[in-house]
């Protein structure tokens, strides 16, 4: 009969059941992305979890660690649905794995595994993409013309001859891009162009943007993740873009604009919070995603990249001990009156 | 003719650069000067205070003179290991590969029926622990005592024992989780 | 009379809400546990110094007749819980977590119960100071589980009055009911129990907080408050753990958060348990001292309930009376939240043990296997003294002990919220504990390597010391005998040899200040023999 600690009493909360609720969150998203998207993007998430699964059980083999607990704990899957949600879906199947193997071997697993690494994984796998292979990461489905879906799984297994035709820069991109072409257009202008820009952010996808809103709510609901994070990153971007679009609306798109592009909605809810490389502290949490919503913005309206999200993470990941550090709560009876 | 302008002005702010780091080193340096050779006192109040010379040096303050010489750090063996670490700790030194000396913590006990209160002990004890007079029996103060075993080796008639301290409700500490995990893995 | 509603209650952060289970063992009264074949009494069962025994092996004792003298102002007296013979006064095992002998008096109950003599104590004819030290004498001390000597708490700070006596009814732990069974049949009793300890403390209110899950408790009380005619408000509290600690119910009455580093006195408020109030009343008005006590015994039994105990009967014979059902693998002390597996069954009840759980491993599964800490802050946010767990476990761990104190490891009361709500099951108060006693450890170490220091420097001192004297002594002994045989030239050598000796004394004195004000004196029962074989008295001090 072995020794237990007290208390006998638990809540029986696990990793494990943390990890899962974080995928179910995910699903509407990912449903929604299927339907509108394509349904290419299943098959990115499978390549990705498959691809992470197998690293993790490799490098636990390798650091002898015990496989069971540590496979099945579900943070690798976690990881792994991040990358495939966050790589253009048509990107090729080597690419995603490449994500995932980065992720799990040198984000994870080089830094001591679960709990011990100090950057986002998946964030990790993106910026090491975008950087490496800066094409293939902005190939983004055409959102002008209809894919077949035989023409995306092409793609994804590197054998389509014409996937220029099937793909065009993001919305994000595209503003940019025009921003830059005709720098005296008004926005609104660019922004009318429904069949890219939708109603409010980009066509289609700030439906899914929606759905990742809906399962982020959820998470909260449920107390997985806490506000302070995904308030204080919506609340960046939308403070410095509702500055930048007052200050000349004709250059800057409007702030509802880029909360529903891009990777806004997602890092909010999913990346921001993640608990081991993000700050612990109530206050920590909310200066943390106050920091990577402004540095988003930045990045990603003034930067060269089309999206902030990934490289803000990363930026604040490595101040997260600092904040940490300088927002450490009073304890019990020692607050100031 | 500009290429040249610009390395000028590089060479030229490097070197500025440089000259202010250095004299802002320069100047923190005097005004946070130490004053004094402080590290003798700390080292020594991290060593025990047995006094018991195992060390090889004459008591604690000196093997902390040895050691802001450069001695081992490893040499005292009533501090053990977390004694060690708290020198490795203050020094930025590693703890030697040969490991660390560790003695359970004693403290000494005169054989009653053999002391013949000859007060040699007495005049070894480096902290006064042992109480006693000419030709009474001597006993040791538990609480005082430090375990160095000076009194033992003159006692003429081989009367101190040493024993180790047994644990007791008072000294019983939890142990870390670490170990059960590793023991029973 | 105000009501418990009226009151503004306050919150204090974290805490958690596990299932109570109190049903199980407050549904039948409190009964009589019978009298066991022996008792065992510890001598050590307050906080503060151990008992000194005053009987001896062989000896017959009376019922509530004193066993141990209470050893100084923070200790309190052991009392024989019935008559009978002493057969022994050895180590026996302790109702400890690690189960190490103790020193306890071992008692063969004669069955007459026969009484000592008592008397009710006239509390308005005596001083306070006389209350006090007859409480210390009858061995009255928290019975919450701290155990913590009362007549202690019963002094109020000099620099401010009292604004609150807290009486904890509150019983946050889960599977406890002894308190709320003692308010429901004993109200009358606590209540005027807690007129004792206001009439010495002359606080403004007396608040009694009982949690919202044991309403006849509070019904009982309020009607025992109002049939006695007192001002004490009975204030009914949400129910959370660990409401029922001091420090968090104090916070919920009345705002005041008392940091480690203060007592609760100072900031005008003192805390007792119910049950410590009770046994406080019967020795006030029947003069019977603290031998027995209220003790739930829950669990894994057949039948579950509340007994009355004599301090001292053995673990075995009292588990006996719920019997325990087979697939009992361990016995609890205290609840499930801070409670301590009892390594040996043939430990005592002791006065801080208010609740044994028959504990079996489909009642408390077994934790699995540690995961790492992902950090996900549920332990922060659980922590009533906000803490940072997570961090803490981090440098508890890698032993990192004044970074664990510099986080106010120090604060921690060790009520298990943070493991209680872990995601990775981590042992986090495991590792409190042992951060805790290493750090005590060490910081009695250090205090013991002062003091070895100062001892050493004293020695040093009184060595040069002796030796300047000394040689004072031969210079001046060498002049007498010259100058016996000298004129007046010799008389100026003697003198200029005397004046060389004090001067090279004194030089040396100031080379080695006297480290302690002790230290004169020393010197001067080390001067009287003229080998230092008497060493100073401070060597026995």
């Amino acid at each position: 009969m072995d020794f237990i600690s007290p208390p006998y009493l638990s809540r029986n909360a696990s990793v494990r059941s943390v990890m899962a609720r974080v995928l179910f969150a995910l699903l509407p998203g990912v449903a929604v992305y299927a339907c509108l998207i394509g349904p290419v993007i299943l098959l990115q998430i499978a390549i990705a979890s498959a691809t992470a699964l197998a690293a993790e059980a490799a490098m636990l083999k390798l650091r002898g660690k015990p496989l069971r607990p540590f496979v099945t704990d579900g943070s690798a899957l976690v990881t792994a649905w991040l990358i495939a949600l966050t790589f253009p879906p048509i990107a090729p199947w080597w690419l995603t794995a490449f994500g995932a193997l980065v992720a799990i071997v040198i984000a994870k697993h080089l830094y001591g595994g679960l709990g011990q690494n100090p950057f986002n994984p998946a964030m990790v796998a993106f910026a090491a993409c975008i950087v490496s292979f800066p094409a293939l990461m902005s190939q983004w489905p055409s959102l002008t013309l209809e894919t077949r879906f035989i023409d995306q799984i092409l793609a994804v297994l590197g054998v389509s001859k014409e996937l220029d035709a099937l793909t065009s820069a993001t919305p994000l991109d595209v503003l940019k891009t025009a921003l830059r072409l005709a720098p005296g257009t008004p926005i609104a202008e660019t922004l009318s162009d429904t069949k890219i820009h939708g109603f409010i952010g980009s066509r289609t996808w700030e439906c899914v943007a929606a759905a990742y809103l809906l399962g982020g709510l959820w998470l909260l609901r449920c107390k997985v993740i806490r506000w302070h994070a995904p308030t204080g990153f919506l609340a960046g971007v939308v403070a410095l873009s509702a500055v930048c679009w007052l200050f000349d609306p004709g250059r800057f798109a409007p702030p509802l604009f880029h909360v529903f592009s891009g990777g806004v909605v997602l890092g909010a809810f999913f990346i921001v919070t993640d608990p081991v490389s993000g700050c612990a502290s109530a206050k920590g949490r909310l200066i943390f995603g106050f920091a990577a919503g402004i540095l988003a913005y930045t990045i990603r309206v003034f930067g060269g990249y089309p999206d902030g999200v990934a490289f803000s993470v990363l930026i604040l990941n490595l101040c997260a001990p600092l904040v940490d550090l300088m927002t450490r709560p009073p304890v019990f009876g020692m607050k100031k009156k | 003719m500009e290429n040249t302008d610009n390395v000028f002005i590089a060479v030229a702010v490097m070197t500025l650069g440089a000259a202010f780091l250095g004299a802002a080193l320069g100047w923190a340096s005097e005004r946070f000067r130490v004053e004094g050779n402080p590290i003798i006192d700390q080292i020594e109040r991290a060593l025990p205070q047995t006094q018991c010379g195992q060390c090889g040096y004459p008591g604690c303050r000196g093997y902390a003179e040895a050691i802001a010489d450069g001695a081992p750090i490893n040499l005292c063996p009533p501090g053990g290991e977390a004694g060690a670490r708290k020198l490795a700790d203050l020094l930025g030194r590693e703890i030697p590969t040969t490991g660390v000396a560790e003695k359970p913590p004693q403290f000494a006990v005169i054989d009653e029926n053999r002391c013949i209160g000859c007060t040699l002990c007495i005049q070894a004890c480096p902290v006064d622990a042992i109480v006693g007079a000419a030709k009474q029996l001597h006993t040791v103060v538990g609480s005082i005592c430090t375990g160095c075993a000076l009194c033992t080796a003159p006692c003429p008639v081989e009367c101190i024992g040493m024993k180790t301290i047994p644990e007791t409700l008072d000294n019983w500490k939890w142990k870390s989780p670490v170990f059960q995990i590793r023991r029973v893995a | 009379m105000p009501s418990g509603l009226s009151r503004r209650l306050f919150r204090f952060k974290g805490g958690v809400e596990p299932d109570t289970h109190k049903a199980e063992s407050s549904l039948t009264p409190i009964g009589k546990a019978p009298l066991p074949s022996r008792l065992i009494l510890p001598l050590h069962q307050s906080v503060g110094a151990c008992a000194t025994p005053c009987v001896r092996v062989g000896e017959t004792l009376l019922k509530g007749q004193r066993i141990g003298n209470a050893d100084g102002w923070i200790s309190a007296a052991v009392h024989a819980p019935t008559s009978g013979k002493v057969v022994a006064i050895e180590d026996r095992p302790s109702a400890h977590a690690s189960g190490l002998p103790t020193l306890s008096v071992v008692i063969e109950p004669d069955g007459l119960e026969t009484w000592v003599e008592r008397a009710p104590l006239d509390v308005t004819a005596r001083s306070p100071d006389e209350v006090r030290k007859a409480l210390r004498d009858a061995g009255i001390v928290g019975l919450g589980g701290a155990v913590f000597p009362t007549h202690a708490k019963l002094t109020a700070a000099k620099s401010t009055a009292i604004d609150e006596v807290v009486i904890n009814g509150a019983e946050c732990e889960p599977f406890m009911s002894c308190d709320d069974l003692l308010m429901r049949e004993r109200a009358e009793d606590v209540v005027r129990g807690a007129s004792i300890f206001r009439d010495l403390l002359e606080p403004k209110r007396v608040l009694i907080g009982i949690e919202d899950n044991k309403p006849e408790a509070a019904r009982a009380m309020r009607r025992a408050v109002e049939a006695l005619g007192f001002d004490f408000e009975v204030v009914v509290v949400p129910t959370r753990y660990p409401t029922g600690a001091a420090k968090q119910l104090i916070r919920v009455l009345t705002g005041k958060e008392i940091p480690s580093t203060r007592r609760s006195p100072e900031m005008g408020v003192q805390c007792f348990n119910v049950g410590t109030a009770y046994s406080a009343w019967r020795f006030v008005a029947l003069g019977e001292p603290l031998i027995s006590r209220v003790v739930t015994l829950t669990g894994n039994v057949e039948s579950a309930g509340n007994w009355e105990t004599l301090i001292g009967t053995p673990f075995e014979e009292f588990v006996a009376l719920g019997r325990p059902k087979p697939d009992t693998e361990r016995f609890l002390m205290g609840g499930p939240m801070m409670g301590f597996e009892i390594p040996d069954l043939s430990a005592p009840v002791v006065k801080a043990c208010n609740c044994v759980i028959a504990a079996s491993s489909s009642l408390f599964p077994p934790p699995p296997p540690e995961m790492p800490c992902i950090r996900c802050g549920a332990c922060a946010e659980a922590c009533p003294h906000e803490l940072l767990p997570f961090e803490l476990y981090r440098f508890s761990r890698a032993q990192k002990f004044d970074k664990a104190v510099e986080l106010s490891i120090d604060e921690c009361i060790e009520c298990g919220c943070c493991a209680y709500v872990c995601p990775s099951r981590i042992p986090l108060v495991q590792y409190f504990r042992f951060a805790k006693s290493e750090i005590d450890a060490r910081r009695k170490e250090k205090a013991k390597a002062d003091a070895t220091r100062a001892r050493i420097e004293q020695r040093k001192a009184r060595e040069e010391r002796l030796k300047a004297e000394k040689a004072e002594r031969l210079a001046a002994a060498a002049v007498k005998t010259s100058g016996a045989g000298g004129g007046d030239g010799a008389d100026a050598a003697k003198k200029a040899l005397i004046e060389a000796a004090v001067e090279r004394a004194r030089l040396q004195r100031e080379a080695h200040p006297p480290k302690n004000p002790e230290t004169p004196a020393s010197v001067e029962a080390a001067e009287k023999t003229p080998d230092p074989a008497v060493n100073p008295g401070d060597a026995t001090r």
